[in-house]
Protein backbone atom coordinates (compact mmCIF):
# COMPACT_ATOMS: atom_id res chain seq x y z
CA UNK A 1 0.00 0.00 0.00
CA UNK A 2 1.45 3.39 -0.76
CA UNK A 3 1.75 5.92 1.97
CA UNK A 4 -0.16 8.71 0.62
CA UNK A 5 -3.00 10.36 2.52
CA UNK A 6 -6.49 8.92 1.98
CA UNK A 7 -8.72 11.24 0.11
CA UNK A 8 -11.93 9.54 2.30
CA UNK A 9 -11.72 8.41 5.57
CA UNK A 10 -14.60 7.23 7.33
CA UNK A 11 -13.57 6.02 10.85
CA UNK A 12 -15.87 3.96 13.09
CA UNK A 13 -19.09 5.82 11.55
CA UNK A 14 -22.29 5.35 12.54
CA UNK A 15 -25.75 7.30 10.68
CA UNK A 16 -29.33 6.91 11.55
CA UNK A 17 -31.72 9.81 10.08
CA UNK A 18 -33.42 11.33 13.10
CA UNK A 19 -34.76 8.83 15.70
CA UNK A 20 -34.84 5.57 13.36
CA UNK A 21 -32.83 2.58 13.15
CA UNK A 22 -29.37 2.47 12.70
CA UNK A 23 -28.65 2.87 8.27
CA UNK A 24 -24.90 2.43 8.92
CA UNK A 25 -22.66 1.12 11.62
CA UNK A 26 -19.09 0.49 12.26
CA UNK A 27 -17.80 1.75 9.07
CA UNK A 28 -14.06 2.13 8.86
CA UNK A 29 -12.62 3.21 5.37
CA UNK A 30 -9.85 4.80 3.49
CA UNK A 31 -10.45 5.57 0.19
CA UNK A 32 -6.66 6.13 -1.72
CA UNK A 33 -6.13 8.65 -4.45
CA UNK A 34 -6.84 7.25 -7.46
CA UNK A 35 -8.84 4.01 -6.11
CA UNK A 36 -12.54 3.07 -8.32
CA UNK A 37 -14.06 2.12 -5.61
CA UNK A 38 -17.51 0.28 -6.00
CA UNK A 39 -20.21 0.04 -3.16
CA UNK A 40 -22.38 -3.30 -3.36
CA UNK A 41 -24.69 -4.68 -1.78
CA UNK A 42 -28.81 -5.56 -1.01
CA UNK A 43 -31.52 -2.97 -0.73
CA UNK A 44 -31.36 -1.05 2.11
CA UNK A 45 -27.89 -1.59 3.00
CA UNK A 46 -27.09 1.99 3.19
CA UNK A 47 -24.21 2.53 -0.31
CA UNK A 48 -26.43 5.32 -1.30
CA UNK A 49 -25.62 6.90 2.21
CA UNK A 50 -22.05 6.18 2.05
CA UNK A 51 -21.94 9.11 -0.92
CA UNK A 52 -24.39 11.28 0.47
CA UNK A 53 -22.40 11.67 3.61
CA UNK A 54 -19.27 12.34 1.61
CA UNK A 55 -20.76 14.46 -0.01
CA UNK A 56 -21.91 16.60 2.78
CA UNK A 57 -25.23 16.37 2.04
CA UNK A 58 -26.28 14.17 4.45
CA UNK A 59 -25.11 14.59 8.45
CA UNK A 60 -23.81 11.23 10.41
CA UNK A 61 -24.60 10.49 13.44
CA UNK A 62 -21.17 9.34 15.37
CA UNK A 63 -17.56 9.23 14.42
CA UNK A 64 -15.02 10.88 12.24
CA UNK A 65 -15.88 11.57 8.63
CA UNK A 66 -12.80 13.45 6.81
CA UNK A 67 -12.55 14.45 2.72
CA UNK A 68 -9.11 15.43 1.70
CA UNK A 69 -8.54 15.78 5.09
CA UNK A 70 -11.61 18.20 5.57
CA UNK A 71 -15.20 18.06 6.68
CA UNK A 72 -16.95 16.93 3.77
CA UNK A 73 -19.35 20.36 3.29
CA UNK A 74 -16.02 21.86 3.29
CA UNK A 75 -14.37 19.67 0.31
CA UNK A 76 -17.09 20.25 -2.27
CA UNK A 77 -15.09 21.98 -4.68
CA UNK A 78 -13.28 19.12 -5.29
CA UNK A 79 -15.79 16.62 -5.62
CA UNK A 80 -18.83 16.13 -8.34
CA UNK A 81 -22.12 13.86 -7.87
CA UNK A 82 -23.68 12.07 -10.61
CA UNK A 83 -27.16 10.67 -9.62
CA UNK A 84 -29.00 8.06 -10.54
CA UNK A 85 -31.30 9.46 -12.81
CA UNK A 86 -29.40 12.45 -15.59
CA UNK A 87 -31.18 15.26 -12.92
CA UNK A 88 -30.40 17.68 -16.43
CA UNK A 89 -32.19 20.99 -16.11
CA UNK A 90 -35.63 20.67 -18.60
CA UNK A 91 -35.41 24.47 -19.68
CA UNK A 92 -31.79 24.57 -20.81
CA UNK A 93 -30.00 22.98 -23.72
CA UNK A 94 -27.28 20.15 -22.88
CA UNK A 95 -24.57 22.99 -23.87
CA UNK A 96 -26.13 25.26 -20.72
CA UNK A 97 -26.43 21.70 -18.57
CA UNK A 98 -22.86 21.58 -18.80
CA UNK A 99 -22.05 24.68 -18.24
CA UNK A 100 -24.13 25.52 -15.06
CA UNK A 101 -21.60 24.24 -12.25
CA UNK A 102 -19.19 27.00 -13.35
CA UNK A 103 -22.12 29.43 -14.04
CA UNK A 104 -22.66 28.95 -10.24
CA UNK A 105 -19.03 29.97 -9.05
CA UNK A 106 -19.18 33.11 -11.38
CA UNK A 107 -17.10 31.97 -14.28
CA UNK A 108 -17.42 34.68 -17.51
CA UNK A 109 -19.54 33.25 -20.00
CA UNK A 110 -17.06 32.49 -22.55
CA UNK A 111 -15.01 30.64 -20.58
CA UNK A 112 -17.59 28.10 -19.15
CA UNK A 113 -19.11 27.91 -22.82
CA UNK A 114 -15.97 27.29 -24.13
CA UNK A 115 -15.21 24.32 -21.37
CA UNK A 116 -18.99 22.83 -21.84
CA UNK A 117 -18.27 22.79 -25.65
CA UNK A 118 -15.04 20.67 -24.80
CA UNK A 119 -16.77 18.27 -22.56
CA UNK A 120 -19.90 17.63 -24.42
CA UNK A 121 -16.85 16.84 -27.31
CA UNK A 122 -15.44 14.38 -25.33
CA UNK A 123 -18.16 12.35 -23.84
CA UNK A 124 -18.92 12.60 -28.00
CA UNK A 125 -22.33 14.83 -28.29
CA UNK A 126 -20.57 17.72 -29.59
CA UNK A 127 -23.52 17.58 -32.51
CA UNK A 128 -26.50 17.94 -29.98
CA UNK A 129 -25.40 20.65 -27.71
CA UNK A 130 -28.21 22.69 -28.28
CA UNK A 131 -31.09 19.96 -27.90
CA UNK A 132 -33.15 19.99 -24.91
CA UNK A 133 -32.90 16.97 -22.30
CA UNK A 134 -36.40 15.62 -23.57
CA UNK A 135 -35.14 15.30 -26.63
CA UNK A 136 -32.08 13.00 -25.67
CA UNK A 137 -32.33 9.45 -25.18
CA UNK A 138 -31.56 7.92 -21.74
CA UNK A 139 -27.97 7.13 -22.75
CA UNK A 140 -26.99 10.59 -24.09
CA UNK A 141 -29.04 12.33 -21.29
CA UNK A 142 -26.25 10.40 -18.67
CA UNK A 143 -23.28 11.13 -21.07
CA UNK A 144 -24.58 15.08 -20.44
CA UNK A 145 -24.53 14.44 -16.60
CA UNK A 146 -21.00 13.54 -16.67
CA UNK A 147 -19.69 16.00 -19.16
CA UNK A 148 -21.62 18.74 -16.46
CA UNK A 149 -19.92 16.71 -13.72
CA UNK A 150 -16.58 16.55 -14.77
CA UNK A 151 -16.17 20.18 -16.32
CA UNK A 152 -14.78 21.26 -13.02
CA UNK A 153 -12.32 18.60 -13.03
CA UNK A 154 -13.13 16.92 -9.47
CA UNK A 155 -10.76 14.88 -7.71
CA UNK A 156 -13.54 12.84 -6.52
CA UNK A 157 -16.00 11.50 -8.58
CA UNK A 158 -19.58 10.24 -6.35
CA UNK A 159 -21.46 8.10 -8.56
CA UNK A 160 -25.08 6.83 -7.33
CA UNK A 161 -26.15 4.04 -9.37
CA UNK A 162 -25.79 6.01 -13.00
CA UNK A 163 -26.23 3.71 -15.55
CA UNK A 164 -29.16 1.23 -13.65
CA UNK A 165 -31.88 2.67 -16.11
CA UNK A 166 -29.95 1.99 -19.04
CA UNK A 167 -30.01 -0.78 -21.50
CA UNK A 168 -27.19 -3.55 -20.61
CA UNK A 169 -25.35 -2.20 -24.24
CA UNK A 170 -25.61 1.13 -23.54
CA UNK A 171 -24.24 0.57 -19.70
CA UNK A 172 -21.27 -1.35 -21.06
CA UNK A 173 -20.62 1.45 -23.58
CA UNK A 174 -20.66 4.01 -20.88
CA UNK A 175 -18.70 2.01 -18.64
CA UNK A 176 -16.02 1.78 -21.39
CA UNK A 177 -16.57 5.88 -21.43
CA UNK A 178 -16.11 6.51 -18.14
CA UNK A 179 -12.98 4.91 -17.58
CA UNK A 180 -11.03 6.52 -20.69
CA UNK A 181 -12.10 9.96 -19.69
CA UNK A 182 -10.70 8.99 -16.24
CA UNK A 183 -7.09 7.85 -18.38
CA UNK A 184 -7.38 11.45 -19.84
CA UNK A 185 -7.94 13.27 -16.06
CA UNK A 186 -7.85 11.31 -13.45
CA UNK A 187 -10.27 11.22 -10.83
CA UNK A 188 -10.89 8.92 -7.55
CA UNK A 189 -14.24 7.73 -8.20
CA UNK A 190 -16.60 6.27 -5.40
CA UNK A 191 -19.41 4.15 -7.16
CA UNK A 192 -22.79 2.81 -6.09
CA UNK A 193 -23.90 -0.09 -8.44
CA UNK A 194 -26.14 -3.78 -8.36
CA UNK A 195 -24.33 -4.86 -11.17
CA UNK A 196 -21.60 -7.13 -9.82
CA UNK A 197 -20.08 -7.50 -13.82
CA UNK A 198 -20.26 -3.41 -13.96
CA UNK A 199 -18.57 -3.46 -10.52
CA UNK A 200 -15.47 -5.88 -11.68
CA UNK A 201 -15.00 -4.14 -15.06
CA UNK A 202 -14.55 -0.96 -13.74
CA UNK A 203 -13.40 -1.04 -9.99
CA UNK A 204 -9.93 -1.68 -8.21
CA UNK A 205 -11.98 -2.24 -5.22
CA UNK A 206 -15.03 -3.44 -4.44
CA UNK A 207 -16.51 -3.38 -1.05
CA UNK A 208 -19.60 -5.63 -0.38
CA UNK A 209 -22.08 -4.69 1.89
CA UNK A 210 -25.05 -6.19 4.27
CA UNK A 211 -27.96 -4.15 5.63
CA UNK A 212 -29.66 -3.79 8.75
CA UNK A 213 -27.55 -2.12 9.75
CA UNK A 214 -25.91 -1.16 6.61
CA UNK A 215 -21.81 -2.21 7.28
CA UNK A 216 -18.96 -3.59 5.38
CA UNK A 217 -19.57 -7.47 4.72
CA UNK A 218 -15.63 -7.70 2.80
CA UNK A 219 -13.92 -6.22 0.14
CA UNK A 220 -12.33 -7.63 -3.19
CA UNK A 221 -9.79 -6.36 -4.84
CA UNK A 222 -9.86 -6.31 -9.05
CA UNK A 223 -5.97 -6.39 -10.10
CA UNK A 224 -6.81 -6.06 -13.81
CA UNK A 225 -4.67 -2.98 -15.04
CA UNK A 226 -6.35 -0.65 -16.45
CA UNK A 227 -6.64 0.72 -19.81
CA UNK A 228 -9.81 -2.46 -19.83
CA UNK A 229 -10.63 -3.57 -22.99
CA UNK A 230 -13.98 -4.69 -23.71
CA UNK A 231 -12.72 -7.59 -24.14
CA UNK A 232 -11.81 -8.46 -20.85
CA UNK A 233 -15.79 -9.42 -19.70
CA UNK A 234 -15.39 -12.30 -22.03
CA UNK A 235 -12.39 -13.36 -19.97
CA UNK A 236 -12.40 -16.62 -17.57
CA UNK A 237 -10.67 -14.16 -14.73
CA UNK A 238 -12.93 -11.62 -15.09
CA UNK A 239 -15.95 -14.11 -14.58
CA UNK A 240 -13.82 -16.13 -11.98
CA UNK A 241 -14.31 -12.25 -9.86
CA UNK A 242 -17.71 -11.88 -10.63
CA UNK A 243 -18.13 -15.24 -9.17
CA UNK A 244 -16.07 -14.08 -6.18
CA UNK A 245 -18.12 -11.31 -5.22
CA UNK A 246 -22.05 -13.12 -6.28
CA UNK A 247 -20.16 -15.78 -3.76
CA UNK A 248 -20.42 -12.48 -1.17
CA UNK A 249 -23.56 -11.11 -2.04
CA UNK A 250 -25.19 -14.47 -1.25
CA UNK A 251 -23.52 -14.27 2.01
CA UNK A 252 -25.20 -11.01 2.89
CA UNK A 253 -28.56 -12.19 1.34
CA UNK A 254 -31.68 -11.73 3.52
CA UNK A 255 -33.44 -15.06 3.58
CA UNK A 256 -36.56 -15.09 1.67
CA UNK A 257 -39.60 -15.73 3.69
CA UNK A 258 -41.29 -18.56 2.59
CA UNK B 1 -53.24 10.63 -25.89
CA UNK B 2 -54.22 9.63 -29.71
CA UNK B 3 -55.58 12.65 -30.99
CA UNK B 4 -58.40 13.36 -32.94
CA UNK B 5 -58.23 13.97 -36.64
CA UNK B 6 -58.92 17.48 -37.86
CA UNK B 7 -62.13 17.61 -39.30
CA UNK B 8 -63.86 16.03 -36.24
CA UNK B 9 -61.73 18.59 -34.28
CA UNK B 10 -63.16 21.29 -35.58
CA UNK B 11 -66.21 19.21 -37.00
CA UNK B 12 -67.91 18.22 -33.58
CA UNK B 13 -67.65 21.52 -31.72
CA UNK B 14 -69.39 22.80 -34.58
CA UNK B 15 -71.86 20.43 -35.07
CA UNK B 16 -72.86 20.49 -31.35
CA UNK B 17 -73.37 24.06 -31.82
CA UNK B 18 -75.63 24.02 -34.61
CA UNK B 19 -77.64 21.46 -32.35
CA UNK B 20 -77.77 23.76 -29.47
CA UNK B 21 -79.10 27.03 -31.99
CA UNK B 22 -81.71 24.15 -33.06
CA UNK B 23 -82.92 23.40 -30.05
CA UNK B 24 -83.10 27.01 -28.78
CA UNK B 25 -85.24 27.86 -32.11
CA UNK B 26 -87.46 24.50 -31.24
CA UNK B 27 -87.82 26.14 -27.56
CA UNK B 28 -88.67 29.25 -28.24
CA UNK B 29 -91.15 27.99 -31.18
CA UNK B 30 -92.65 25.10 -28.82
CA UNK B 31 -93.29 27.24 -25.60
CA UNK B 32 -94.66 30.51 -27.46
CA UNK B 33 -91.95 33.06 -25.13
CA UNK B 34 -91.93 36.76 -26.42
CA UNK B 35 -88.81 37.90 -27.65
CA UNK B 36 -88.25 40.29 -24.59
CA UNK B 37 -87.54 36.83 -22.41
CA UNK B 38 -86.08 34.33 -24.89
CA UNK B 39 -84.92 36.42 -27.93
CA UNK B 40 -83.65 34.18 -30.79
CA UNK B 41 -79.80 34.27 -32.51
CA UNK B 42 -80.57 36.29 -34.96
CA UNK B 43 -82.70 38.73 -32.98
CA UNK B 44 -79.36 38.85 -30.61
CA UNK B 45 -77.03 39.39 -33.83
CA UNK B 46 -79.23 41.96 -34.70
CA UNK B 47 -78.91 43.84 -31.72
CA UNK B 48 -75.45 43.10 -31.50
CA UNK B 49 -75.23 44.94 -35.21
CA UNK B 50 -77.23 47.37 -34.07
CA UNK B 51 -75.97 48.10 -30.92
CA UNK B 52 -72.07 47.55 -32.72
CA UNK B 53 -70.33 51.10 -31.77
CA UNK B 54 -71.69 50.97 -28.15
CA UNK B 55 -70.33 47.51 -27.48
CA UNK B 56 -67.01 47.94 -29.14
CA UNK B 57 -66.36 50.88 -26.73
CA UNK B 58 -67.50 49.36 -23.42
CA UNK B 59 -64.96 46.10 -24.56
CA UNK B 60 -62.07 48.59 -25.18
CA UNK B 61 -63.07 49.54 -21.13
CA UNK B 62 -63.79 46.59 -19.69
CA UNK B 63 -60.55 45.09 -21.68
CA UNK B 64 -58.56 48.26 -20.05
CA UNK B 65 -59.88 47.00 -16.84
CA UNK B 66 -59.24 43.60 -17.03
CA UNK B 67 -55.96 43.82 -18.56
CA UNK B 68 -54.69 46.49 -14.88
CA UNK B 69 -56.13 44.03 -12.90
CA UNK B 70 -54.51 40.90 -14.86
CA UNK B 71 -50.78 42.75 -14.99
CA UNK B 72 -51.19 43.48 -11.40
CA UNK B 73 -52.17 40.30 -10.03
CA UNK B 74 -49.26 38.45 -12.21
CA UNK B 75 -46.64 41.36 -10.96
CA UNK B 76 -47.70 40.56 -7.05
CA UNK B 77 -48.63 37.07 -7.30
CA UNK B 78 -44.94 36.37 -8.90
CA UNK B 79 -43.27 38.39 -6.00
CA UNK B 80 -45.70 37.51 -2.96
CA UNK B 81 -45.03 33.72 -4.17
CA UNK B 82 -40.74 34.36 -4.08
CA UNK B 83 -41.10 35.73 -0.54
CA UNK B 84 -43.46 32.61 0.50
CA UNK B 85 -41.12 30.29 -1.09
CA UNK B 86 -38.21 31.74 0.12
CA UNK B 87 -39.34 31.85 4.46
CA UNK B 88 -40.88 28.77 5.91
CA UNK B 89 -42.06 31.61 8.49
CA UNK B 90 -43.40 33.91 6.12
CA UNK B 91 -44.88 31.43 4.58
CA UNK B 92 -46.78 30.60 7.92
CA UNK B 93 -47.42 33.98 8.67
CA UNK B 94 -48.84 35.13 5.40
CA UNK B 95 -50.67 32.42 3.75
CA UNK B 96 -53.40 31.88 6.67
CA UNK B 97 -54.40 36.05 5.40
CA UNK B 98 -54.22 35.11 1.84
CA UNK B 99 -56.74 32.40 2.22
CA UNK B 100 -59.11 34.85 4.11
CA UNK B 101 -58.81 37.64 1.62
CA UNK B 102 -59.40 34.79 -0.75
CA UNK B 103 -62.65 33.58 1.08
CA UNK B 104 -63.94 36.97 1.60
CA UNK B 105 -66.69 37.27 -1.28
CA UNK B 106 -65.55 40.49 -3.21
CA UNK B 107 -69.17 41.48 -3.42
CA UNK B 108 -68.78 42.38 0.40
CA UNK B 109 -65.53 44.07 -0.27
CA UNK B 110 -66.60 46.06 -3.41
CA UNK B 111 -68.18 49.06 -0.74
CA UNK B 112 -64.94 49.32 0.83
CA UNK B 113 -63.30 49.10 -2.86
CA UNK B 114 -65.21 51.73 -3.65
CA UNK B 115 -64.62 53.93 -0.71
CA UNK B 116 -60.79 53.59 -0.89
CA UNK B 117 -59.60 53.30 -4.29
CA UNK B 118 -62.58 55.58 -6.02
CA UNK B 119 -65.60 54.69 -8.46
CA UNK B 120 -64.45 54.33 -11.78
CA UNK B 121 -61.22 52.62 -13.22
CA UNK B 122 -58.84 52.30 -9.88
CA UNK B 123 -61.65 50.44 -8.39
CA UNK B 124 -62.28 48.40 -11.29
CA UNK B 125 -59.14 47.65 -11.24
CA UNK B 126 -58.76 46.80 -7.64
CA UNK B 127 -61.66 43.92 -7.79
CA UNK B 128 -59.98 42.78 -10.86
CA UNK B 129 -56.56 42.38 -9.19
CA UNK B 130 -58.44 40.85 -5.94
CA UNK B 131 -60.51 38.10 -8.29
CA UNK B 132 -57.12 37.16 -10.22
CA UNK B 133 -54.60 37.00 -7.88
CA UNK B 134 -55.12 33.97 -5.04
CA UNK B 135 -54.40 31.31 -8.26
CA UNK B 136 -51.37 32.47 -9.23
CA UNK B 137 -50.25 33.17 -6.02
CA UNK B 138 -51.13 29.36 -4.35
CA UNK B 139 -50.12 27.60 -8.13
CA UNK B 140 -46.39 29.34 -8.29
CA UNK B 141 -45.99 29.00 -4.45
CA UNK B 142 -46.17 25.34 -5.07
CA UNK B 143 -44.58 25.12 -7.85
CA UNK B 144 -41.54 26.99 -5.92
CA UNK B 145 -41.83 24.63 -3.13
CA UNK B 146 -42.19 21.22 -5.44
CA UNK B 147 -38.76 21.90 -7.02
CA UNK B 148 -37.06 17.49 -7.54
CA UNK B 149 -35.09 17.33 -4.71
CA UNK B 150 -31.79 16.11 -6.85
CA UNK B 151 -32.12 19.15 -8.68
CA UNK B 152 -31.46 20.89 -5.27
CA UNK B 153 -29.04 18.33 -4.39
CA UNK B 154 -27.06 19.11 -7.10
CA UNK B 155 -27.21 22.86 -6.82
CA UNK B 156 -25.81 22.48 -3.27
CA UNK B 157 -23.42 20.21 -4.01
CA UNK B 158 -22.36 23.42 -6.83
CA UNK B 159 -22.31 25.47 -3.62
CA UNK B 160 -25.14 27.76 -5.23
CA UNK B 161 -26.27 30.53 -2.83
CA UNK B 162 -30.01 30.57 -2.18
CA UNK B 163 -30.33 33.66 -4.36
CA UNK B 164 -28.87 31.42 -7.25
CA UNK B 165 -31.14 28.49 -6.21
CA UNK B 166 -34.04 30.42 -6.57
CA UNK B 167 -33.48 32.37 -9.88
CA UNK B 168 -31.72 29.37 -11.74
CA UNK B 169 -33.79 26.38 -10.17
CA UNK B 170 -36.61 26.84 -8.42
CA UNK B 171 -38.24 29.54 -10.20
CA UNK B 172 -37.60 28.20 -13.87
CA UNK B 173 -38.95 24.73 -12.40
CA UNK B 174 -41.54 26.68 -10.98
CA UNK B 175 -42.81 28.24 -14.38
CA UNK B 176 -45.46 25.76 -15.82
CA UNK B 177 -47.46 26.07 -12.24
CA UNK B 178 -46.93 29.87 -12.79
CA UNK B 179 -48.28 29.48 -15.98
CA UNK B 180 -51.15 27.55 -15.33
CA UNK B 181 -52.45 30.06 -12.42
CA UNK B 182 -51.84 33.09 -15.13
CA UNK B 183 -54.36 31.02 -17.29
CA UNK B 184 -56.91 30.36 -14.30
CA UNK B 185 -56.21 34.13 -13.50
CA UNK B 186 -57.19 35.09 -17.50
CA UNK B 187 -60.55 33.27 -17.62
CA UNK B 188 -61.31 35.49 -14.12
CA UNK B 189 -59.92 38.74 -15.45
CA UNK B 190 -62.53 40.03 -17.33
CA UNK B 191 -65.27 38.82 -14.94
CA UNK B 192 -63.94 40.41 -12.19
CA UNK B 193 -63.80 44.03 -14.56
CA UNK B 194 -67.23 43.40 -15.61
CA UNK B 195 -68.21 42.89 -12.12
CA UNK B 196 -66.84 45.87 -11.14
CA UNK B 197 -67.93 48.11 -13.59
CA UNK B 198 -71.44 46.82 -12.96
CA UNK B 199 -70.85 47.58 -8.89
CA UNK B 200 -68.77 50.58 -8.98
CA UNK B 201 -68.41 52.43 -13.26
CA UNK B 202 -72.29 53.08 -12.81
CA UNK B 203 -71.57 55.54 -10.45
CA UNK B 204 -69.07 57.24 -12.64
CA UNK B 205 -71.34 58.93 -14.89
CA UNK B 206 -71.91 56.69 -17.55
CA UNK B 207 -68.63 55.86 -18.97
CA UNK B 208 -68.52 52.24 -18.03
CA UNK B 209 -67.33 49.25 -19.93
CA UNK B 210 -69.37 46.02 -20.23
CA UNK B 211 -70.78 45.67 -16.89
CA UNK B 212 -72.27 49.02 -17.08
CA UNK B 213 -74.23 48.27 -20.18
CA UNK B 214 -75.72 45.25 -18.53
CA UNK B 215 -76.76 47.65 -15.95
CA UNK B 216 -78.35 50.26 -18.70
CA UNK B 217 -79.50 47.29 -20.94
CA UNK B 218 -81.44 45.18 -17.87
CA UNK B 219 -83.28 48.59 -16.32
CA UNK B 220 -84.58 49.54 -20.34
CA UNK B 221 -85.77 46.21 -21.04
CA UNK B 222 -83.12 45.49 -23.75
CA UNK B 223 -83.04 41.85 -23.60
CA UNK B 224 -81.70 40.72 -27.30
CA UNK B 225 -79.04 43.77 -26.41
CA UNK B 226 -77.92 42.01 -23.19
CA UNK B 227 -77.66 38.84 -24.76
CA UNK B 228 -75.06 40.34 -27.37
CA UNK B 229 -73.56 41.85 -24.29
CA UNK B 230 -73.17 38.53 -22.80
CA UNK B 231 -71.81 37.65 -26.10
CA UNK B 232 -68.88 40.48 -26.26
CA UNK B 233 -67.85 39.35 -23.14
CA UNK B 234 -68.00 35.46 -23.97
CA UNK B 235 -65.43 36.85 -26.90
CA UNK B 236 -63.30 39.28 -24.44
CA UNK B 237 -62.96 36.54 -22.31
CA UNK B 238 -61.63 34.30 -25.10
CA UNK B 239 -59.15 36.65 -26.33
CA UNK B 240 -57.16 36.67 -22.69
CA UNK B 241 -57.36 32.87 -22.79
CA UNK B 242 -55.84 32.99 -26.19
CA UNK B 243 -52.87 35.56 -25.03
CA UNK B 244 -52.16 33.57 -21.92
CA UNK B 245 -52.28 30.09 -23.86
CA UNK B 246 -49.98 31.91 -25.90
CA UNK B 247 -47.71 33.13 -23.68
CA UNK B 248 -47.59 29.45 -22.30
CA UNK B 249 -46.87 28.32 -25.52
CA UNK B 250 -43.79 30.96 -26.04
CA UNK B 251 -42.30 29.70 -22.70
CA UNK B 252 -42.61 26.38 -22.26
CA UNK B 253 -42.76 24.61 -25.92
CA UNK B 254 -39.56 24.20 -25.82
CA UNK B 255 -38.81 22.24 -23.22
CA UNK B 256 -41.90 20.87 -21.28
CA UNK B 257 -43.18 17.73 -21.23
CA UNK B 258 -46.83 19.00 -22.26
CA UNK B 259 -45.73 19.94 -25.29
CA UNK B 260 -43.93 16.22 -25.75
CA UNK B 261 -44.37 15.87 -29.75
CA UNK B 262 -46.23 12.43 -30.75
CA UNK B 263 -44.01 11.72 -33.63
CA UNK B 264 -41.06 10.42 -32.24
Amino acid sequence: MEAAAPIVKFTSLQKRYGDGPLVLDGISLAVQPGDFITFIGPSGCGKSTVLKLVSGLSPWTVGELSVAGMKPRQARDRQAFIFQDATLLPWLTAQLNVELPRRLRGAPEAERAAKARQMLALVGLGAVSGYYPRQLSGGMKMRVSIARALTLAPQLLLLDEPFGALDEMTRNRLNEELLALRAQAPFTAMFVTHSMAEAVFLSNRIVVMAANPGRLHAEVAVEFPYPRPPELRARPDFQAKVNEVSRLLHEVEEPVPA
Amino acid sequence: MKKLPPILRWGLPVASGVLFVALWYGVRLVSGLQSWILPTPIEIITAAWNEHARLLAAAGHTAVGALGGFVLAAALGFATSLLLGVSRSLRAGLYPWLLVLQMTPVIVLTPIIMLWAGPGMPGIITITWLISYFPIVANMTQGLLSTDMNHVALFRMCNASRVQEMLLLRVPAAMPLYLAGLRIAATLAPIGAIFGEYMVGNSSGGTGGLGFLVYSYNTQIKIPALFATALTSCLLGFIFVAAVSWLNWAVLHKWHDSFERNDH
